[in-house]
């Protein structure tokens, strides 16, 4: 009986995270934005590429949802992540000294569609879609940018004074963009706000039905996803080490990485780039 | 003083003001099934249930899934048993176990997680707690209830520890083990809810077939994990349990990456989970106590109070939805009612369907039906029906008949559900505190109960708001558990076999 007790005590002292003497493999993760098979796709090729241009043990590690991302790099799990622009402010909010080093080049005027069930016979306008007041409407994820902080701020300027459960009949979070499109490809919701990299990529992939569901508004642009590295890399895998993964991140030409991100390249970004969505995160009440 | 003025309370009218406040409750109930082609997608699915495509099943997912599972119980039981001794002499230690096991283990995790990552201390201790605090409870009352006569026959002077060990233990130790193979079939059910946030039991691979719709791996995931908890007494044995926990601990899968564990507990405990007014400003200071105020109150009038309302609405609903449920499916494990060859069927039909985790089922069915409450309605109460109903046939087949007896409709209606009505409403106040539990945690997949605020605040890295929202769930759960006893008493009902576990009692409910 005792050698239980101790050998149980002993495995939860093993099982807690070890700090090990040499390097520790350098983890990333992104958030879940869309059908996993993609990003397993996507970030497997990103881990095999980083190992070879850094010459130590990279890892991917899949979270469920966006808040599990920033999680992971808040408590230090993950070194990396490709964020939203918005999770990518609260995690740098939350980890002091953490920096946005690339993003995609489609990434500095990113768009959010407004897609709707045809039933609706909307028709695609250059102004923001009022006529959807009261339909249901669906958003992606809580903490997604093009998918719930931007739409939102755009439905707040449109109806000034309310928040979206006031305008619209019904409001949901899908949880991600390809699930947002399926949703209202079903009628499951009437309205609803979409990735503009994620609807064009799942409607090459022939997951989009066009007589069940349409855009019917492309909003403004701002900033969106990027790669956000903690402050502390250098300190653990060397100095300059931030320097060498920016720039092995900005030399993917690679094809076959880029396609599964929806992107032609990755550029140089600075944290600065984000602060309009600093500004509307504080505005719609998302962010302190 | 509750159950004194209860006192003349008969089953009639419980029955009915349950009845009614779940009628009541149907009324702000939001029952709309959204999507256009619900049955083509549950014809998918029951598509895939049947043709299982077991080479798409993770092999380390079903492994993990056990080790989890058999780490957590250890610990839960062990931390249970030692707190079992105390439980019954200090009301505090009762008011912990209160308290850790009215926090659903999802909510466990998404708290752990902050401190440890997606890592298997995570996993391991959001089973361990709230299971601590079941056990210490559920022990105590075993130990309780036991047959006292070799206690008395004790040489005195005998140590306490001594006396309890051979006086006590060997009475109890049949209950306790059942009741702690029982737990672990509930930990194998959580760790696949564990997985749909992150862990990699079965639970995350069965996500991510349901969200994409392959629905041939999921229904293979299913079965597996049905064969797992049907086969568990030929794995689970005095003998295997050593082996079982070597193996678990050694099985269990390797942190990606590693946490700074101790930083992390300390802004855990010193900032995330401080209200942030008091986080900001100097605690001499009145504006600061007027700036929690205003912190808090919207907090109560949004999100608390409204929470709460949904959460209840949706728990008396399902609790008399379960009740119908139950009434309907006992018939088919009794042996008088089902026959000689329908009870099997019958039993395996619900001994499935209670192995179904509710939270799964919720989550495939809003998948189905679109986000209303009619999917966590129909989770709750085909979960609980089941596993009442399954219980209800097990005693309607010991009841004593008298030879003469009816058959069909008139001995279910006038002999077998009045003779069984008070262990019935056992059962179902006893499951009620849990049916709240899983209510509020539902809203984590967009049903507007109080786990759909304590996600938003997840989602905005407002620690310190889900805190407040859980601790309001976990008054919410007490109160409701402190109802459910007073009726039970007011009942005299409260003697009857009221756990899953529960050796049968002869004639019960007779």
């Amino acid at each position: 009986m005792r050698n239980w007790v101790l050998g149980i005590v002993a495995a939860v002292v093993m099982a807690g995270p070890s700090r090990a003497a040499d390097t520790p493999p350098f983890v990333f993760t992104g958030i879940p934005d869309q059908d996993e098979s993609r990003l397993v796709e996507r970030f497997g090729k990103v881990a095999r590429y980083l190992q070879d241009k850094l010459g130590i043990p990279v890892k991917y590690i899949p979270v469920k949802n966006y808040p599990a991302a920033v999680t992971a790099f808040t408590n230090g799990q993950v070194q990396l992540a490709w964020f939203g622009g918005f999770t990518g402010v609260q995690a740098r909010k939350a980890v002091p000294g953490s920096l946005a080093i690339a993003q995609g080049a489609e990434d500095a005027a990113f768009k959010t569609y407004f897609i709707a069930n045809t039933k609706l016979g909307l028709d695609k306008a250059k102004d923001f879609p009022k006529e959807t007041a009261g339909k249901t409407f669906t958003f992606g994820s809580r903490a997604s940018t093009s998918g719930r902080l931007m739409p939102e701020h755009f439905i707040r300027q449109a109806f000034p004074g309310k928040t979206p459960e006031e305008v619209y009949s019904r409001v949901g979070f899908s949880g991600d963009h390809s699930r947002t499109i399926q949703l209202v490809q079903s009628g499951a919701f009437e309205v609803g706000a979409v990735d503009y990299s994620v609807w064009d990529l799942d409607s090459k992939a022939g997951k989009v039905d066009a007589a069940a569901v349409e855009v019917i508004w492309e909003s403004p642009t701002f900033p969106d996803y990027q790669w956000t590295v903690r402050g502390d890399a250098d300190a653990t895998y060397g100095a300059g080490f931030t320097d060498k993964l920016q720039q092995a991140l900005i030399a993917v030409k690679d094809p076959a990485i880029l396609e599964p991100f929806g992107r032609s390249k990755f550029i140089a970004v600075t944290n600065d780039s984000y602060a309009p969505l600093v500004a509307v995160g504080k505005s719609t009440g998302l962010l302190d | 003083m509750l159950s004194a003025r209860l006192r003349p309370a008969s089953y009639t009218t419980v029955s009915l003001w349950f009845l009614a406040v779940a009628l009541a409750a149907l009324l702000p109930a939001d029952l709309h099934v959204t999507s256009l082609s619900p049955w083509a997608d549950l014809r998918r699915l029951l598509d895939g249930l049947v043709r299982p495509e077991f080479v798409a099943v993770e092999a380390w997912s079903v492994v993990y899934t056990v080790a989890f599972a058999v780490i957590g119980v250890t610990l839960g039981a062990g931390a249970g048993f030692l707190l079992a001794i105390p439980f019954a002499r200090f009301r505090s230690v009762r008011l912990v176990c209160a308290c850790l096991r009215a926090v659903h283990e999802l909510f466990w995790a998404l708290l752990l997680m902050q401190v440890f990552g997606l890592s298997a201390a995570t996993g391991i201790l959001a089973i361990a707690l709230p299971y601590a605090g079941i056990c210490a409870k559920v022990y105590s009352e075993i130990i309780e209830e036991a047959d006292l006569s070799a206690l008395r026959v004790v040489p005195y002077g005998t140590g306490a520890v001594s006396a309890f060990v051979y006086a006590r233990l060997p009475d109890v130790a049949a209950s306790l083990r059942h009741y702690t193979l029982y737990r672990l079939e509930c930990a194998m059910r959580s760790t696949l809810v564990l997985g749909f946030i992150g862990l990699p039991t079965m639970g995350f691979y069965l996500e991510s077939a349901f969200r994409q719709g392959r629905y041939g791996e999921a229904g293979a995931l299913l079965f597996v994990f049905y064969l797992l908890i049907g086969s568990r007494r030929l794995w689970v044995r005095a003998r295997t349990v050593p082996v079982l926990i070597v193996a678990s601990l050694l099985l269990l899968p390797k942190t990606v990456g590693s946490t700074e564990v101790w930083p992390s507990l300390v802004r855990f405990v010193t900032q995330q989970i401080v209200p942030s007014p008091l986080r900001q400003g100097a605690l001499l200071d009145p504006a600061t106590w007027s700036r929690l105020w205003a912190w808090t109150q919207p907090i109560v009038t949004q999100q608390i109070l409204p929470g709460a309302a949904q959460t209840l609405v949706l728990a008396q609903i399902a609790l008399v939805a379960t009740a119908i449920g139950a009434l309907v499916l006992f018939p088919l494990t009794s042996r008088r009612f089902a026959g000689r060859l329908g009870q099997p069927a019958g039993r395996v039909l619900l001994v499935v369907v209670r192995s179904t985790p509710e939270y799964m089922l919720a989550y495939v069915l809003l998948q189905n039906l679109g986000p209303s409450m009619l999917p966590a309605i129909l989770a709750l109460s085909i979960h609980n029906a089941g596993i009442v109903g399954y219980l209800m046939g097990r005693h309607a087949d010991g009841l004593p008949y008298r030879p003469d007896a009816p058959t069909g409709l008139n001995l279910y209606a006038y002999e077998t559900v009045p003779r069984l009505y008070g262990q019935f409403l056992a059962y179902l106040l006893y499951r009620w505190e849990l049916i709240l539990r899983e209510s509020a945690i539902f809203g984590i997949l967009g049903v507007a109960t109080l786990g759909f605020y304590v996600d938003a605040a997840i989602s905005e890295l407002r620690i310190d708001v889900a805190v407040v929202l859980i601790a309001a769930t976990v008054v919410l759960t007490l109160c409701v558990d402190a109802l459910s006893r007073a009726l039970r008493k007011a009942l005299r009902i409260d003697t009857l076999p009221m756990r899953l576990s529960q050796p049968m009692v002869k004639g019960a409910g007779g």
